[in-house]
């Protein structure tokens, strides 16, 4: 019978450990569930693990890894902030979508006048639209005690619905034969955010993820602010006895969130989406939680865990594609990554040890 | 007498402390048996074995000439064992009927349940209506309820963890009548306290208990408490002095504090009026829940107050921020370690550095000094003698002692004008309560204004000038402490107030 022992200290081993260990346990539980469904397991984990990085067409799958790394990073990055304080916005997906409409509005007002100042206030409007949207679940938090887990979540039904009404009706293109969709953004120089080095997948908003983890890495290790955020999240009293007013941390944290998503939004809606479509919101908002943990709430963490789950992105994609695995099995894949990684966290706490069964 | 429980070679190890060594001895019918420890001395393992929350290691133990191996409290309870613990397992908002009726296997009927709980509580001379709802009821009330749950099982053994450390004197003499009582009908009782005069009152036998090992069996009615305490500690104790300086200006001034509770069973502050002068320890007696947290609260900033309630060297500081009042020189360090204090997962310069940043500058414009924290954290260590491997721990990885000497030192090396402690000393073992009350009284001596809010009626003899009783929100006009009786501060305890007995 095993048996678990809290450890006086989190173990710093497992801690680094544990991360790879869920990676080799979801290829494992991953490779049993394609083998069920009729294909080769090795193969498929091959294509999903490395083909993207190092096979035949590695070229140009490389270039969208960063792409679908860079908004993964930018809102975990946020969210992790938040999450170390113990104030859990899940609704990163509906800041992301309006952080995109309040961009791709400057733009779209703007057009077509061409000049330099559009892309930077475009980038201010996400960043707004986002932090507004966070404010949301944060003023009702602070005045009314609501909880921001579900005011955050239903916040992101009511955008979706506004990213509809946008794409059909305000933000449809006039000149778009009555296609659902704004005008695409690409073909709008003065608000286009286009690929920086060619076949890199680098925009600016790869480039404010990578900004953002270093940002945050001296924020949340040096500053005083983000050691009360730590010191909130570990023992909220122990925080207010320290001078932390936690409301204000709680604005905080549910604005610098929204104000990332909604940055990440933009720099979609104006590079990779290139416009404001039905389908825009991929779902980025909700599997930048799975990479938030999956980096253990830590920036060079969620660094790499965003480009792990980019790779299982573009992976996917690859094996649906070449292999005909359904797209359900490849986010029960994903899921399973979280799930793993949740499980085999018990490492670092405890210690499991082996005893004989008692006698009763 | 006959033996009633007998212990053979009890041992139980965790994981790098043994907690019990080979612990052998008898308790007979009718006996007051007290069990004698620091903390950490392997006392409370000790029970949790008799009562079947923990599974020795090895070793046997009979109960009247049966082999007794309870594997969980409900044996240990059909056995004839009770307990009555520290902290106490009652829902505020239920009636006393009602958390009996908790705790039973098999429930009579609510009436039936009711009269056999009048019909105890009578006999033992107990008075306790069942249909009181708990949050009304005082501490030694609720107390009652579970020595009369305890009672209704008809115990062989009865094991009382620290029973008086929230009572009044008048209801310690209550407990210690129907204890006797209970005695002389054969119950024996196990008693645990490290309150040596009350085992020598009390008490028939005494085993002590060091490091999880018996370290003597004596008949504490013949031994003095210092001989008591040697004993327990294993080496020779001194009690704190400091020279007589006479009190300077007043560096803390409480006026007219009134304040509600957050919690919907605290007790509201009235009216409060204090004065507080340098190189002064001013004791705060009373009974826990009549305020002691909500004053805290008011003085910490934590629970701000009105701005002209509570005064620094003449500056209104009562609606003041936590670190805008340690700007000013008013610091204090709460009841509870773990999570108040101090926050368990971090380590120990994190801690430091979470109340200290604003006095000992470890941050220049937002950010964080690291080496400064440490280096305070370091200073912490050695001054106040903090057992650690390293300052890189964390803080709930220190015993209760060596946190709690973290805890004061933190704030007492941080030169305060003004510091009050919540029961400074609680739970912490007799070596480091004995540094703590030391280095409280330095610091007095040094000039600063010291508030002690403890339950401890000793250890505020012992170290206060002046002594005030909290007692339903309202405190009690300071007195000298020289000149109390312990009797007067009972009855100041009970809420009347010591002028109209002495007049």
């Amino acid at each position: 019978m095993f048996r678990l022992e809290a450890r006086p200290q989190p173990s710093r081993f497992w801690i680094a450990v544990t991360p790879i260990l869920a990676v080799i346990a979801t290829m494992i539980a991953g490779g049993l569930m394609f083998a069920v469904l009729g294909k080769d397991p090795l193969a498929s984990i091959r294509m999903i693990f490395w083909d993207p990085l190092m096979g035949e067409y590695a070229f140009y799958y490389r270039g969208q890894l960063l792409t679908k790394a860079g908004p993964l990073i930018l809102i975990a990055i946020g969210l992790s902030i938040g999450f170390r304080a113990g104030i859990w916005n899940i609704g990163a997906e509906g800041q992301y979508i309006i952080g995109a409409i309040c961009g791709a509005g400057v733009a779209l007002a703007a057009y077509p006048v061409q000049a330099w100042y559009i892309f930077p206030l475009m980038v201010l409007a996400g960043g707004l639209g986002g932090w507004a949207w966070g404010m949301i679940p944060a003023i009702l938090r602070n005045r009314f005690g609501t909880n921001e887990i579900l005011v955050s979540l239903m916040l992101v039904y009511v955008a979706q619905h506004l990213l509809s009404s946008m794409a059909l009706g305000l933000m449809r293109n006039p000149e778009g034969m009555g296609f659902p969709g704004s005008r695409n953004l690409q073909q709008y120089p003065s608000a286009a955010n286009p690929e920086l080095i060619a076949g890199t997948g680098i925009h600016w908003g790869v480039v404010a993820a990578f900004l953002s983890v270093i940002v945050a890495y001296v924020f949340m290790s040096r500053h005083m602010t983000g050691f009360q955020i730590r010191l909130m999240g570990e023992s909220p009293r122990a925080a207010t006895f320290a001078g932390v007013i936690p409301k204000r941390v709680v604005t905080f944290t549910l604005g610098l969130s929204g104000a990332l998503a909604g940055l990440a939004g933009l720099f979609e809606v104006s590079g990779p989406a290139g416009q404001i479509t039905i389908d825009f919101a991929s779902g980025y908002g909700f599997t930048a939680i799975i990479v938030a943990f999956l980096g253990r709430l830590h920036p060079i963490g969620i660094m790499l865990g965003g480009l792990l789950m980019a790779l299982t992105y573009v992976g996917g994609n690859l094996v649906q594609q070449q292999a005909g695995l359904p797209a359900a099995a490849i986010q029960a894949f994903q899921g399973m990554l979280l799930f793993f990684l949740l499980a085999f966290d018990l490492l670092s706490a405890y210690r499991v040890r082996l005893v004989k069964r008692e006698h009763r | 007498m006959t033996t009633l429980l007998s212990l053979k070679g009890l041992t139980k190890a965790y994981p790098g402390v043994v907690a019990n060594n080979n612990v052998s001895f008898d308790i007979d019918e009718g006996q007051i048996h007290a069990l004698l420890g620091e903390n950490g001395a392997g006392k409370s393992t000790l029970v949790k074995m008799i009562y079947g929350l923990v599974r020795p290691d090895s070793g046997q133990m009979t109960l009247a000439g049966q082999p007794y191996q309870p594997h969980e409290p409900r044996e240990a309870r059909a056995a004839g064992v009770a307990m009555v613990f520290q902290h106490f397992s009652l829902f505020d908002a239920l009636t006393v009927a009602e958390n009996i009726t908790l705790g039973m296997e098999n429930a009579p009927p609510r009436r039936e349940l009711s009269q056999r709980i009048r019909d105890v509580s009578t006999a033992y001379e107990l008075p306790l209506d069942p249909d009181a709802i708990i949050g009304d009821l005082s501490v030694g009330e609720r107390q009652r309820v579970e020595i009369i749950r305890c009672l209704l099982q008809e115990p062989k053994l009865l094991i009382m963890d620290e029973p008086t450390s929230v009572l009044t004197p008048q209801e310690v003499e209550v407990l210690f009548k129907t204890l006797n009582r209970l005695a002389g009908e054969g119950t024996a009782i196990l008693y645990i306290s490290h309150k040596l005069e009350e085992i020598r009152t009390l008490c028939h036998h005494a085993t002590i208990l060091r490091q999880g090992e018996v370290v003597g069996e004596t008949d504490p009615t013949r031994s003095t408490a210092r001989e008591l305490a040697e004993m327990m500690v294993g080496e020779a104790l001194s009690s704190p002095t400091r020279k007589n300086t006479r009190p300077g200006k007043v560096a803390l001034e409480i006026r007219g504090l009134s304040a509600r509770s957050g919690n919907p069973f605290g007790t509201d502050l009235d009216e409060i009026d204090l004065d507080v002068r340098e190189g002064e320890v001013m004791g705060i007696g009373g009974v826990a829940g009549n305020g002691q947290d909500e004053f805290m609260l008011a003085l910490s900033g934590e629970a701000p107050v009105a701005r002209a309630m509570v005064r620094v060297d003449g500056v209104d500081v009562g609606d003041l921020t936590p670190n805008e009042r340690r700007e000013i020189g008013l610091l204090t360090a709460p009841e509870e370690r773990l999570g108040h204090a101090a926050a368990p997962n971090m380590t120990l310069f994190e801690n430091a550095l979470m109340t200290g940043n604003v006095r000992r500058n470890l941050s220049r414009h937002g950010f964080i000094r690291w080496k400064a924290a440490m280096a305070f954290a370091d200073e912490i260590v050695h001054a106040f003698d903090v057992r650690t491997p390293s300052v890189r721990n964390t803080a709930k990885s220190l015993s209760g002692g060596n946190l709690q000497k973290f805890v004061i030192g933190r704030e007492v090396l941080q030169t305060p004008r003004v510091l009050v402690v919540n029961q400074p000393t609680w739970g912490v073992d007799a070596a480091a309560a004995a540094a703590i009350r030391q280095a409280l009284m330095d610091l007095a001596e040094a000039g600063a204004a010291v508030v002690i809010i403890s339950q401890d009626l000793d250890e505020l003899l012992e170290v206060s000038d002046r002594l005030a009783i909290l007692h339903a929100g309202r405190l009690s006009q300071p007195r000298a402490t020289d000149e109390l009786t312990m009797e007067e501060i009972g009855l100041m305890m009970g809420g009347m107030e010591a002028q109209h007995v002495s007049a």
